[in-house]
């Protein structure tokens, strides 16, 4: 009897470790608690600072032409 | 300043959705994973390409009214604005399949439909580059604009919803909005949309400044 109840556990096991796999999605929660998550953010806002700031180049230097093309 | 306070806008809101896109809940699905943060991204991408060439088209259909030269000159510096948004759009949705559906192109009607999108607003910039005169060249780009946004509209948004379709939100595909249940990411996915239509508006404003300063030298000398 005890052998046989064994048997049906180590048969089920496998399907039971395979539902666990498909009720939980893997997040990164692991990547949230090292905190690294913070330097992913922080270049992505770097790489768009740089791109707003050559924005702001560009347009004060048209903002110049226009002045100068004006006063001709 | 206080003529620029849509730019300050744009810049505010993008940051928002890239400290907010990485940092806020998103549900957990299957296949997406963390992926899901993308649509802060890609999507935007779309939206304002779409905007931009409304944007253009409108300008075209104001060109056949009143033939102003500068309307063709916000029309032409649109189209290009949004092709570098399609570009962008196309490249990021790329690298999103490949790492979803397994592949970095799959023959779905909605990518297809973008990227025969793109090559219809190409030939906009062939047939401009094929005619000399100004006033002829902005009349027949002006009527060829018009039926380029009527393809879009038909490839991008009647097409893909009515045949099967891996892209979301396209052939009974859910799209993302069955998801976010308690909200959490449309407080970013609109934000992000409206901030990504400001900053595009603002590269549209650089280039038709930059096109008549470059028009105005020209005539002077």
């Amino acid at each position: 009897m005890k052998n046989n109840i064994a048997l049906i556990i180590l048969i089920l096991l496998p399907t039971l470790i395979f539902a666990q796999e498909t009720q939980q999605v893997e997040m990164a929660e692991g990547l949230f608690q090292s905190g690294k998550i913070y330097v992913v953010v922080t270049v992505l806002s770097v790489i768009f600072a740089g791109i707003v700031g050559y924005l702001i180049v560009i347009d004060r230097k048209i903002s110049k032409l226009e002045k100068e093309i004006n006063k001709k | 300043m206080k003529k620029n306070w849509w730019k300050v806008l744009a810049v505010i809101l993008i940051l928002y959705t890239i400290i907010e896109g990485f940092l806020g809940k998103v549900p957990a699905q299957p296949i997406l994973h963390e992926s899901i943060r993308n649509l802060y991204f890609h999507v935007p991408m779309w939206f304002s390409m779409m905007t931009i060439l409304f944007v253009s088209v409108w300008h075209s259909i104001k060109y056949l009214r009143n033939s102003s030269i500068e309307t063709d000159i916000v029309a032409t510096q649109a189209a290009h604005t949004g092709m570098l948004l399609g570009a962008l759009g196309l490249i990021t949705g790329s690298i999103w399949a490949r790492f979803t559906w397994g592949a970095w192109w799959v023959a779905d009607t909605k990518l297809n439909g973008a990227a025969i999108t793109m090559l219809i607003y190409l030939a906009y910039f062939v047939l401009r580059g094929s005619i000399d005169e100004e006033q002829k060249r902005a009349r027949i780009a002006a009527v060829y604009n018009i039926f380029a946004y009527v393809m879009l509209i038909v490839f991008l948004m009647i097409l893909p919803r009515m045949s099967d379709s891996l892209h979301p939100g396209n052939g009974g595909n859910p799209g993302f909005n069955k998801y976010d249940l308690d909200s959490n990411m449309r407080m970013v996915f609109y934000p992000a949309v409206i901030g990504w239509i400001l900053l595009a508006t603002w590269i549209l404003n650089l280039r038709v400044r930059l096109e008549k300063i470059k028009r105005k030298t020209l005539l002077n000398d």
